[in-house]
């Protein structure tokens, strides 16, 4: 009867998640090991033709930038969110829920519109260079939007939360009398800083770093819309392989290489990471 | 100390810019779509014209009612099985526990356009039709994840005595579940599938790759319009969507809550 229970819950849920999540990777798994036919059509013989070709200078090109635009992305999402981690864990309880509340509202609000609102701001006759020309600060508009660096400020933008918030718990763990009896054992402020709270944070910083990185890796919207065409992500090389050059099995290999980058990172964070980021601030749960 | 002040003010100094740089896009979208100019990005006057605009917009309309569609049917779908997971997870000792559990959470994790590009390859495996269909099944797929998260962090926190007493009066299983346990993780089952379905609505990736002719949802449809060009009808359906949104998860939140007092009130 027991077992009756167990395995009547067990199985509508695993089932599904069998046929409609692990068999799909299986088959694009299999399909990069496939050829492409002359119509696009695909051909049921092994090679490994698909994955050397991922690492022609044209391809492993866009691989790598989208690699550095993820660094970078990921850099300054540290740059900006570990100083504001430290704010939030130092204010009231109430104020860090409001202020945690705040820095994730605009998180769960569409994606599209967050990346549009850049395009409305960036473009040539957007709001900034609108406002920067009527004021006089510059003569000519700036060519910011279609560029790297659009992609990157949406890329900040969308994925700061995921930095602040591993962060911030790490932050909340740590037992601040360390800092104190540091500095009364003759540390400078710098000094405990780096010595004694960095090294404690260093989990949560690992965290929030490979939270931001795996998304700006995977990122397809966001060059899409703010990118030129030089600024072409493995997102945007994947879905052209898809949906316009009909070369299903060179993007199945393309998506198996960015899987093996993330399954990679996702090791190290359930090794080295904290693991305990889901729990939601002001969530009693 | 001196330093110390002059390292705080900067701190918050930093931390209000941050704030600033989060909220000024999303209010800037909102003000404009008021705004009379439909070129430039130059204040002319209020208008709700291209509030008005949107009604009429039957494309627009038909992706609301797809998303409705996909939104209602896909939280419906995975609220009941990402709690049967939840359960089961909780529960049971089973083979390949640990592989359950990493399935569980990757649909999080992986690279939409993984995931995207992965169905889509299955769909044409199988030769499912692209349409609606595909798309809930899509969206069931990741939301279970959401809603599995979420019912298991209220279950981990649940009092196993609680079960075992009913039990020990003489309840079945099913009484124990329905009056014990059912009651306990309602409210996490609720945030689970508003959460879960704020996810299929603002999903744009996962659509765009298994939808077919007619299966167009409203993500879609703003995503080509905006490959179309800037405009402010763009503006005005931003700003619905971005309070529809906030209504969900104050809602969602705001559950919790309601529940303790209900809680509170019961005992």
């Amino acid at each position: 009867m027991t077992t009756y229970r167990k395995y009547s819950t067990l199985a509508p849920p695993a089932l599904w998640l069998g046929v409609f999540f692990v068999v799909p990777l299986l088959v694009i798994f299999v399909y990069s090991f496939f050829q492409r036919g002359d119509y696009g059509e695909i051909i049921y013989a092994f090679t490994l033709d698909n994955y050397l070709r991922a690492m022609d200078p044209l391809y492993a090109g866009t691989l790598i930038a989208s690699v550095r635009i993820a660094l970078i992305a990921t850099v300054l999402c540290l740059i900006l969110g570990y100083p504001l981690a430290w704010y939030i864990a130092r204010q009231t309880p109430s104020l860090k829920k409001i202020l945690l509340a705040l820095l994730i509202i605009p998180f769960w609000t569409n994606f599209l519109v967050r990346t549009y609102a850049w395009i409305f701001i960036l473009r040539t006759e957007g709001l900034l260079n609108n406002t920067l020309l009527s004021l006089g600060i510059i003569d000519a508009p700036l060519e910011i939007l279609f560029t790297q660096t659009a992609v990157i400020i949406g890329l900040v933008y969308t994925y700061l939360p995921f930095m602040v918030l591993p962060i911030y718990v790490s932050i909340e763990k740590l037992d601040r009398a360390l800092f104190d009896a540091s500095r009364d054992l003759g540390a400078t402020a710098w000094q405990s800083f780096r010595r004694v709270m960095l090294p404690l944070t260093r989990p949560g910083i690992i965290s929030g770093s490979i939270l931001v990185f795996v998304p700006c890796l995977g990122a397809y919207i966001t060059p899409d819309l703010l990118g030129g065409a030089k600024s072409l992500m493995v997102g945007n090389l994947i879905q052209i392989q898809f949906l316009a050059a009909r070369d299903w099995p060179f993007g199945a290999a393309l998506s198996f290489i960015v899987m093996a980058i993330v399954l990679v990172l996702l090791l190290v964070y359930a090794r080295w990471g904290t693991i305990n980021v889901q729990s939601e601030p002001g969530d009693s749960t | 100390m001196k330093r110390y002040n002059a390292a705080g003010i900067l701190q918050t100094l930093h931390a209000w810019g941050v704030y600033a740089f989060i909220y000024a896009p999303i209010l800037v979208l909102i003000v404009f779509s008021f705004n009379q100019e439909r070129i430039n990005a130059v204040w002319s006057g209020f208008t709700l014209d291209w509030y008005l605009k949107l009604v009429s917009d039957t494309d627009l309309m038909d992706s609301v009612l797809n998303s409705v569609i996909v939104g209602l049917s896909s939280t419906a779908i995975a609220t009941i099985l990402g709690t049967m997971a939840a359960l089961a997870m909780h529960r049971y000792y089973f083979w390949g526990k640990k592989i359950m559990d990493a399935v569980l959470y990757l649909p999080i994790v992986i690279p939409e356009i993984v995931m995207a590009v992965s169905l889509l390859t299955f769909y044409v495996f199988i030769q499912l039709t692209l349409g609606l269909v595909s798309v809930i099944i899509a969206h069931v797929t990741f939301n279970i994840a959401f809603v599995f998260v979420i019912v298991q962090a209220r279950l981990a926190g649940m009092d196993a005595h609680l079960e075992h007493a009913a039990a020990d009066l003489g309840a079945t299983p099913w009484q124990v579940f329905r009056h014990v346990t059912l009651p306990y993780i309602a409210p996490g089952v609720l945030s689970g599938a508003l959460l879960a379905f704020t996810i299929s609505w603002d999903d744009f990736m996962i659509a765009f790759f298994t939808a077919g002719v007619g299966g167009t949802t409203l993500p879609m449809q703003v995503y080509s319009m905006i490959k179309f060009g800037v405009s402010p009808e763009i503006n005005a359906i931003s700003t619905i969507t971005i309070l529809f949104t906030m209504l969900l998860i104050l809602l969602a939140v705001r559950l919790e809550g309601i529940f303790k007092t209900v809680k509170t009130i019961g005992t």
